[in-house]
């Protein structure tokens, strides 16, 4: 507000000085770069993927020009079509090959015949994600609760850099907590076979997951006018009541949208899966078995791929479809709060 | 009636459970660490190096490959963190479409995957950047900046630490008092002299704080350097910013998952999990010990 008046005032009688444009523009100019990395991130992590949209095309060229090659195996476009080149008689099959493999149940980058399904990789994301809800997200709203409505000041004022030091705990650390010491003890309570799968993953990135939840419905909770709680008061509700009924209530859209983000937090979350799932692509329901997620699959073959074939551009997809993924979360999020909570509080 | 009580009760009684739950695992996972990597804690674990195939040794190398890197980072993301919460504070109108998108891109980043990160280092920073830098200053077939270094890993994690040092400053810029403004502009001053020599010495704390957030999270993030600069064992630390560099976090990674034979380091992988967990800690609590003052400071 007060920016606008100054302005108005200067603009009275203003005088162009240099620095002060210079200042201006350039603070204005770097300001810019965050909008620009993301254009930039965008672009070239999809870059990196164009090949296997254009594969498509070398192919169906090749087989225009050449339509008696039936073996191709000296393919030089990339191993997608290598996989089933050998069948490859008709442009079509060959064509739905690319998305076929992409679609497939199996993920076997580094074999003779290279297969790079992405579903078990999707199911192993989704599983640990869920789980680390599942386990975080109860503690973290009820902590929230805890800290914005029931608890005096002085504690209130140790629980919440308690969390900041939760948030601030590395990954890693995390992740090799769960390696070493939670997947023995959760090994030794259900006699599960493989030490390391989707539900130690799952509790160890709830650690990761609580510290955003907590943060945002915290906010979201202290965020609701002091006249909700007061009228409930005066009302002859007492505290709990009140923060059961009325005061939760009016919160629901920041606490979903806290869950929103806890979520793509999880899903993009890189370290603690790679440490504590296990790692072996499977399709299952059973939160026992290891898992694959998409995140720990960049962080683990990325090291060893060659640069610019097949498997080098199936992982920089799996990573658009994270950026995508979480970009389209954090949206969500961001306009479902705002526009929801505006009109609820303006009272339309 | 009975009923609601116990209700209430039990609502009560849940949240508070899980604060506690949630603050005893934070303690537990801290002590568990500690009395991992007891036995090798000593000052000669962090200024030795690593011997016998990094069985034995210390982790000199990982420690001061972590603090380069950050330095470098910090370098990068604490200007351009700082000017642009300047700009969203003071410069920019609220309701323009340029603030908008800045502060969407802002969120946005804080959002994105480190793993993301990672790749954009990777396919932007040195296919592209140092690919083309290459091409450009040396001869064909030499490579000098198109690989991973010190260079590219700490600017990948400067993009991922810039959102925190906005996001504290901006607080910080937002708590100083509008009549210090007014005040400065009444006596004559312009709008980047009173920016400069009001606005900016009230809110260096806030700066302050934004910094050591950003670089606790950037020594303890891994993902964005698995593959943009951090290496395994060097026998020498890094002198120039075209080398590899080692880091706790990655070391806390390889020794726990791919070294040849994870059951005899297991101390040494503790006390380095250990070690990397101080420095963040203690980063996270200077952090919050400098928001605490300050607003006790602007209250008063």
């Amino acid at each position: 507000m007060i920016a606008d008046k100054k302005k108005k005032k200067n603009s009275l009688d203003r005088k162009f000085r240099l620095s002060e444009f210079l200042a201006e523009k350039i603070i204005k100019a770097v300001s810019f770069t965050s909008f620009a990395v993301i254009i930039l991130i965008f672009l070239f992590v999809f870059r990196e993927t164009l090949p296997i949209f254009s594969a498509k095309d070398n192919v169906k060229s090749k087989v225009e020009v050449e339509p008696s090659e039936t073996y191709g195996d000296d393919s030089p476009s990339s191993g997608v079509d290598d996989v089933k080149g050998n069948y490859s008689t008709l442009m079509t099959a060959d064509e739905k090959a690319d998305l076929k493999n992409l679609m497939g149940t199996e993920w076997q980058p580094v074999s003779s015949k290279p297969k790079f399904g992405l579903w078990p990789l999707v199911a192993g994301s989704l599983k640990v994600t869920l789980l680390a809800l599942l386990f975080g997200a109860p503690l973290a709203v009820l902590a929230a609760l805890f800290t914005a409505v029931f608890a005096p000041k002085r504690i209130k004022e140790f629980i919440k850099p308690a969390i900041e030091l939760l948030a601030g705990f590395p990954s890693v650390v995390v992740g090799f907590f769960a390696l070493v010491t939670l997947a023995s003890f959760f090994q030794d309570i259900f006699g599960y076979e493989y030490r390391l799968n989707a539900f130690v993953g799952g509790v160890a990135m709830a650690l990761a997951v609580i510290p955003i939840v907590y943060t945002v419905a915290e906010d979201a909770i202290t965020s609701i006018p002091k006249s909700y709680s007061e009228a409930s008061l005066a009302l002859g509700a007492n505290k709990w009541q009140t923060a059961l009924f009325v005061i939760l209530p009016a919160a629901t859209p920041g606490i979903f949208a806290a869950l929103l983000l806890g979520f793509g937090r999880a899903f993009g979350e890189t370290m603690i899966v790679l440490m504590a799932t296990g790692n072996a692509s499977t399709l299952s329901f059973n939160p026992f078995e290891s898992v694959r997620t998409l995140s720990a699959t960049i962080g683990a073959e990325m090291a060893e791929v060659v640069y610019g074939d097949t498997h080098y551009t199936v992982l920089f997809l799996i990573g658009s479809i994270l950026f995508i993924f979480t970009f389209a979360l954090n949206a969500a999020a961001e306009f479902y709060v705002r526009k929801k909570l505006l009109k609820k509080f303006r009272g339309e | 009636m009975m009923k609601n009580k116990t209700l209430g009760y039990s609502v009560i009684a849940a949240s508070a459970v899980s604060v506690v739950l949630l603050i005893a695992v934070l303690v537990y996972m801290i002590a568990e660490i500690y009395m991992g990597g007891r036995s090798y804690l000593s000052w000669e674990f962090l200024t030795a190096y690593p011997e016998a195939g990094m069985q034995k040794g210390g982790i000199f190398p990982a420690i001061v490959g972590t603090v380069f890197m950050v330095i470098v980072m910090s370098i990068a993301c604490v200007p351009v963190g700082t000017i642009t919460a300047i700009y969203l504070n003071e410069y920019a109108s609220r309701k323009s479409f340029f603030t908008r998108m800045i502060r969407f891109a802002v969120n946005t980043l804080s959002g994105v995957p480190s793993i993301v990160f990672g790749l954009f280092g990777l396919g932007f920073l040195i296919q592209f950047v140092g690919a083309g830098m290459d091409k450009a200053l040396l001869g064909p077939g030499e490579v000098k900046w198109g690989q991973p270094n010190l260079l590219w890993a700490s600017m990948t994690m400067a993009f991922l630490t810039v959102p925190v040092v906005i996001v504290s400053v901006e607080e910080a810029l937002k708590s100083v008092p509008d009549e210090l403004r007014a005040a400065s502009l009444a006596l004559g001053a312009t709008k980047w002299q009173t920016i400069r020599k009001v606005v900016i010495p009230n809110s260096i704390s806030g700066i302050l704080t934004g910094s050591i957030l950003a670089i606790g999270r950037g020594a303890g993030e891994v993902a964005p350097i698995l593959f943009t600069g951090a290496a395994f064992f060097l026998p020498h630390l890094p002198n120039k910013l075209t080398d590899q560099f080692m880091n706790l976090g990655y070391h806390v990674y390889v020794m726990a998952t791919q070294s040849t034979d994870v059951e005899a380091t297991k101390g040494i992988q503790y006390a380095t999990a250990f070690v990397l967990l101080m420095c963040t800690f203690t980063l996270t609590l200077i952090a919050i010990l400098v928001r605490y003052k300050f607003r006790k400071k602007l209250k008063s």
